[in-house]
């Protein structure tokens, strides 16, 4: 049982950005991908949540053996299990949070049963309190005039009500202040369990910190390149990204 | 094309005598008006193949009176209430108003109340070029509401209207009279609803009249069959300091045509004009406003809302006019429309005339589709396109009704408007 991912290439317009991209998460692991900006994190994370503007050129992604592409529409991957933590997470007026996530959890449930209204803003509340989101942001509009910090931690928020198999958290560390991270850390190591599977995306070490991987990949310019223990991480953090590319060139 | 009814009998009716003169005059009126050409600018772009009204008949009397009771619910908790039926009253509740409060059948009011209503029927002028049909309205109307409520009084919680056609092919005449005197306060919802899923014509009209410091929130619910047809004349006064709130929701009807004219009379007056048009199908909405700022220093601000699909029409034209006298005016005006399908067609003619250099104006139209980005992020969180989409609709209108105060309220509308969404 993992998150497959094998020899995935895709495009934006005509331009190739990931190229031939391997990478396997058991369920029940912490990977963490670290790679410089515009090494193509992001574009995996979109591709894997169906985003449009992305067109797969080869290769497959394999949900617990399902075939991720065989879903076309980006809200039947999200049914089947997937999580995406969005590195720019969309603003939507008008609609709020409660609204939102309560569309996503009836969205999940067999036509004609109705979400239980006391029982899900119970599990709301005491999710939100846990991440230390104030109880008034349920009727704030997704997103919309929220900082940075806000944005992530409101993806979490996602996250813990819809209770995915694999979780893809991209950049989730950026914008938060370090107390937000920590609450946002123990928010994520909450939901690790043996049934559940998560890619953390970021290029610092430090969230590594606080949610510990059991496996770190390198990325670079569309395809891992590297992969290690944790140790790695803090190589990256000190000596950069540069020997990394000079020993793959060296392995090629 | 024939605008004339079939049958312009007039119905058994209760109006005093010098009204139902006046009445025959309107009927005269009606009748020797010529038809709206597309040549009027005020009918330009309007399809005026769904003004033959020749299949339309005098209403019957209400055959299931306590069914159309018992539908009329809206808000919990109301300071009374009013139910009309094809043109006559079918139950009222008024306990609960403060003292001096008159709130009446229009017939009632007349004969009670000849001053006041004298002095505000219909007072205003019709400018925005349903003059035939206003006088149609006058000569038939019936039944209607009088909301009169005295200076220094304030209504605490709203005051609802339910305003039915029953009976295929029905015409009706709702007209709603709202008199705020100086520095009170009410919110009034009026319903404007279809017994069954069949045609009918309605014409109606509404006067809001707000004296000094008189604060007025006025919501229309306009949910006529999808079949109807339906003029709706507004015409709004604002006295000094006075601040309405008027917000007009069209979620029925094949063809309306709405008018609405805000005049502020008086010096630091205010004007929301609001409205929430959810339209689909072959449907057709054609809106004409003007804001007519007389006083200094008044505020005027209307935002329109549409929504399209399928083959659907709206029509805006609004024209926010600055008279000399009216010096620091704020005026506003703006219309957005939502473009759900290739096939809509938006029509928005934004206008300005202004005669006083100091003024602050805006107006605009946006046209714009569902943002690809809001759908697939909702998408990615595994609601589906059809309802995502939905969603992103109801949350354009609650823009809106965030604008008001009365959380009750608002999330009564909000209710409303989801509900109307879901069977669009
Ligand atoms: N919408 C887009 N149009 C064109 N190029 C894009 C677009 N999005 C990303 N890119 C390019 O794709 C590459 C990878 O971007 P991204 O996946 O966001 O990288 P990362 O998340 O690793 O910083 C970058 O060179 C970026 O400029
Ligand atoms: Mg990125």
């Amino acid at each position: 049982m993992s998150l497959k991912i094998e020899n995935l290439h895709a495009n934006i317009g005509v331009r190739e950005i990931l190229k031939g991209l391997n990478l396997e998460i058991p369920k029940g692991q912490v990977h963490a991908i670290m790679g410089k900006n515009g090494s193509g994190k992001s574009t995996l994370a979109k591709v894997m949540a169906g985003h449009p503007d992305y067109e797969v050129t080869g290769g497959s992604v394999s949900l617990d053996g399902l075939n991720l592409f065989d879903m076309e529409e980006p809200d039947q991957r999200s049914r089947a299990g997937l999580f995406v933590a969005f590195q720019y997470p969309m603003e939507i007026p008008g609609v709020t949070i409660a609204n939102f996530i309560r569309a996503a959890l009836q969205a999940r449930l067999p036509e004609g049963e109705e979400l239980d209204a006391v029982e899900y803003y119970g599990e709301l509340y005491k999710k939100m309190d846990a991440l230390k989101i104030d109880r008034s942001f349920t009727s704030r509009a997704v997103n919309e005039g929220f900082s940075g910090g806000e944005k992530k931690r409101c993806e979490v928020l996602q996250m813990a009500m819809l209770n995915p198999v694999y979780a893809v958290l991209d950049e989730t560390d950026s914008g938060l202040d370090i107390d937000a991270l920590r609450i946002v850390s123990e928010g994520v190591n909450a939901m690790r369990s043996p049934e559940r599977g998560f890619l953390v995306i970021t290029h610092y070490q430090r969230l590594l910190e606080y949610i510990v991987p059991d496996v770190v990949h390198v990325m670079v310019d569309g395809r891992i390149v590297m992969s290690g223990d944790k140790t790695l991480a803090h190589k990256l953090e000190a000596e950069g990204y540069d020997w990394v590319e000079k020993e793959t060139l060296t392995n090629a | 094309m024939s605008t004339t009814l079939m049958d312009t009998t007039a119905p058994a009716t209760t109006w005093p005598d010098w009204f139902a003169a006046q009445q025959q005059a309107a009927l005269a009126e009606y009748e020797n008006s010529p038809d709206p050409t597309r040549k009027d600018e005020a009918w330009r772009f309007a399809n005026l193949k769904a003004l033959d009204l020749s299949a339309f008949v005098p209403a019957e009397p209400v055959a299931s009176e306590g069914r159309l009771i018992n539908a009329s619910t809206g808000l919990g908790d109301t300071s009374a209430k009013l139910i009309l039926g094809n043109n006559t009253l079918l139950h009222r509740e008024a306990s609960a108003l403060p003292a001096g409060v008159i709130f009446e059948p229009l017939e009632t009011a007349a004969a009670t109340h000849a001053d006041l209503f004298k002095k505000y029927f219909m007072a205003q002028p019709v400018e925005l070029g349903s003059r035939k049909f206003a006088a149609l309205h006058k000569a038939r109307v019936a039944g209607g509401a009088f909301l009169y409520v005295p200076a220094n009084t304030s209504v605490s919680l709203p005051v609802e209207i339910f305003q039915w056609v029953e009976g295929a092919n029905a015409s009706v005449f709702p007209h709603t009279l709202i008199v705020c005197g100086e520095n009170s306060s009410v919110t009034v919802v009026d319903y404007f609803k279809s017994a069954d899923k069949l045609p009918a014509f309605a014409c109606g009209v509404n006067d809001l009249h707000l004296d000094r410091g008189a604060k007025l929130t006025y919501i229309a619910v306009q949910d006529w069959s999808r079949e109807t047809t339906a003029f709706h004349i507004n015409s709004t006064v604002v006295d000094r300091d006075a601040t309405c709130t008027a917000l007009i929701a069209n979620f029925g009807g094949a063809y309306i045509r709405g008018e609405s004219l805000s005049r502020l009379v008086g010096e630091g007056s205010r004007s929301e004009m609001f409205s929430i048009n959810p339209v689909e199908g072959t449907r057709e909405i054609d809106q004409r406003t003007l804001q007519d700022h007389v006083a200094p220093r008044a505020t005027s601000d209307l935002l329109y809302l549409n929504a399209l699909d399928d083959k659907s029409r709206t029509i805006f034209a609004g024209l926010i006019k600055v008279e000399p006298g009216a010096a620091g005016t704020d005026a506003y005006q703006k219309v957005k429309n939502l473009i759900l399908s290739d096939d809509a067609d938006p029509n928005s003619m934004p206008g300005l005339e202004i005669l006083n250099d100091e003024v602050r104006c805006s107006h605009g139209a946006t046209n714009g589709p569902v943002s690809a980005d809001e759908l697939f992020y909702m998408e990615a969180r595994g609601i589906a396109k059809d309802q995502a989409r939905r969603l992103i609709v109801n949350g354009f209108f609650n823009n809106l009704l965030e604008r008001l105060e009365n959380e009750t309220l608002r999330a009564h509308l909000e209710t409303l408007v989801a509900a109307r969404l879901a069977v669009a």
